[in-house]
C-alpha cells in the first residue's frame, strides 16, 4: 500500500507541466528503449530535409512570408488527429498488447504565460527544443550553448515554479 | 531516387511523417509524444537540487532522452550523407531583410553570420544565443509543453489548452520576429 503511494506521488510530480508522460503498466528491459533512438532519427532526418530546423524557415513563418512552416504543422495535426481517432475507435493496443492511455491536459495561466514567453524565445533561436538537437547533429556547434542556457531555462522554471502564477 | 531525397523535402511529405510521430509513439510503447520534457528530465537527473519539481524517478522518462538523442544522431545523418548541395532559399522580401542586419550566409540552417563562437561573447549574440535559449527553456516547462507536446499531440488529441498554448507560443513568435528581433539584430 505504501508502495502505491509512493509510485503515485512520483507519477503525480512527473505530470505536473507535462504533456509527455504516459504510464505504461509493463516493465522492459532498457535496451527497449532503442526503438525510441530509432524513430528520434527518422524524425532527425525529417527535422533537417524539410528545414524545419532552419532559422530562416522560422523567421518566415513569424513574417507570414512562406507557407512552408504553417503546411508542416497543419499537415502533421491533421494526421495526428485522424491517427488518434483511428486508434480510440478501433481500441488499437500497444505492440504488447497494452490498452493506449492519452491523458487529457487541465488549463492554467502556465500555458498562456509559458507559451508568449516560449514563443519569444522560439522566434530568436528559430528552434523549439527539438531542433536545438538536431541543429548540433548538423555541426553547429555553437548550439549547444543555446541548449545548455534552455536547460538553465527550465531549471529556473522548477526552482520558482511555486511563486508563479499558474 | 538520391538526388531526389538530398532535395529540401516539400511540407506534403514532411508534415504527414511528423505526424506520425503520434501513433509511432502510442503504438510502440503507450507514450505521448513530446520533446521539451526531456530538458526537465536532465535537470532531474543532473541536478535536481532538492527542488520538488525535480524530485522525480526520471529513469522512468529514459525514453524521451533516447528518442532526443536519436534526434541529434538523425541530425548527423542527414546532414553528412542526405546533405542539400544549395544554400536554403528563402523568401527574397526576407533576404533584403537579413542583409540589411549582415546576414548573407545560407550554407547552413542557423545563421552562421550571427551564431558562432566569436559572436557569443557580443551582446547581440548573448541575445541570440543564452537569452533566447533560456527563454526557450523557461517558456516550455512553464506552457507544460512545446510545438510537439502542444502543438502536434495536444492538438491532435483535441485539447483546449493546447490550442490556447499554440496561440500563445505563435503570439510571442509574432511579437518578437516583428517587433523586437529587428532591434536586436541591429546590434
Amino acid at each position: 500500500m505504501e508502495q502505491n503511494t509512493v509510485i503515485d506521488k512520483d507519477l503525480e510530480i512527473r505530470l505536473q507541466d507535462a504533456m509527455c508522460v504516459n504510464e505504461s503498466h509493463l516493465e522492459h528491459k532498457w535496451y527497449h528503449n532503442f526503438k525510441y533512438l530509432v524513430v528520434g532519427v527518422l524524425f532527425g532526418i525529417v527535422f533537417v530535409k524539410s528545414e524545419v530546423v532552419s532559422w530562416f524557415r522560422i523567421q518566415e513563418m513569424f513574417r507570414l512570408q512562406s507557407f512552408h512552416m504553417f503546411g508542416i504543422i497543419g499537415s502533421a495535426v491533421l494526421v495526428g488527429m485522424v491517427s488518434i481517432w483511428l486508434i480510440k475507435k478501433f481500441e488499437v493496443k500497444t505492440i504488447y498488447g497494452e490498452t493506449i492511455e492519452i491523458h487529457d491536459k487541465k488549463f492554467n495561466k502556465g500555458q498562456i504565460y509559458g507559451g508568449s514567453i516560449f514563443g519569444l524565445g522560439w522566434a530568436i533561436t528559430g528552434a523549439c527544443p527539438g531542433p536545438l538537437f538536431a541543429q548540433i547533429g548538423t555541426g553547429a556547434t555553437i548550439i549547444i550553448v543555446t541548449l545548455l542556457s534552455a536547460i538553465a531555462g527550465t531549471w529556473v522554471y522548477g526552482y520558482l515554479r511555486e511563486k508563479l502564477p499558474h | 531516387m538520391l538526388e531526389i531525397i538530398k532535395e529540401p523535402w516539400p511540407w506534403y511529405v514532411a508534415g504527414p511523417l511528423i505526424g506520425l510521430t503520434v501513433p509511432a509513439f502510442l503504438i510502440i510503447g503507450n507514450k505521448s509524444f513530446g520533446i521539451s520534457s526531456s530538458l526537465r528530465h536532465i535537470c532531474a537527473s543532473c541536478m535536481p537540487a532538492n527542488i520538488p519539481f525535480f524530485k522525480y524517478d526520471w529513469k522512468k522518462e529514459v525514453w524521451n532522452l533516447f528518442f532526443v538523442f536519436g534526434i541529434f544522431l538523425g541530425g548527423i545523418v542527414a546532414f553528412n550523407l542526405l546533405a542539400n548541395p544549395n544554400p536554403v532559399e528563402i523568401n527574397p522580401q526576407l533576404a533584403t531583410e537579413l542583409a540589411s542586419y549582415g546576414i548573407t550566409d545560407y550554407n547552413h540552417l542557423v545563421p552562421q553570420d550571427i551564431m558562432n563562437w566569436e559572436s557569443l561573447f557580443t551582446l547581440r549574440g548573448f541575445l541570440m544565443m543564452v537569452f533566447g535559449g533560456f527563454l526557450v527553456g523557461f517558456g516550455t516547462r512553464y506552457a507544460g509543453g512545446c510545438t510537439s507536446g502542444h502543438a502536434i499531440m495536444g492538438l491532435s488529441n483535441l485539447q483546449l489548452p493546447s490550442l490556447i498554448a499554440t496561440i500563445s507560443f505563435m503570439v510571442g513568435g509574432f511579437i518578437m520576429a516583428n517587433l523586437i528581433l529587428p532591434i536586436i539584430l541591429s546590434l
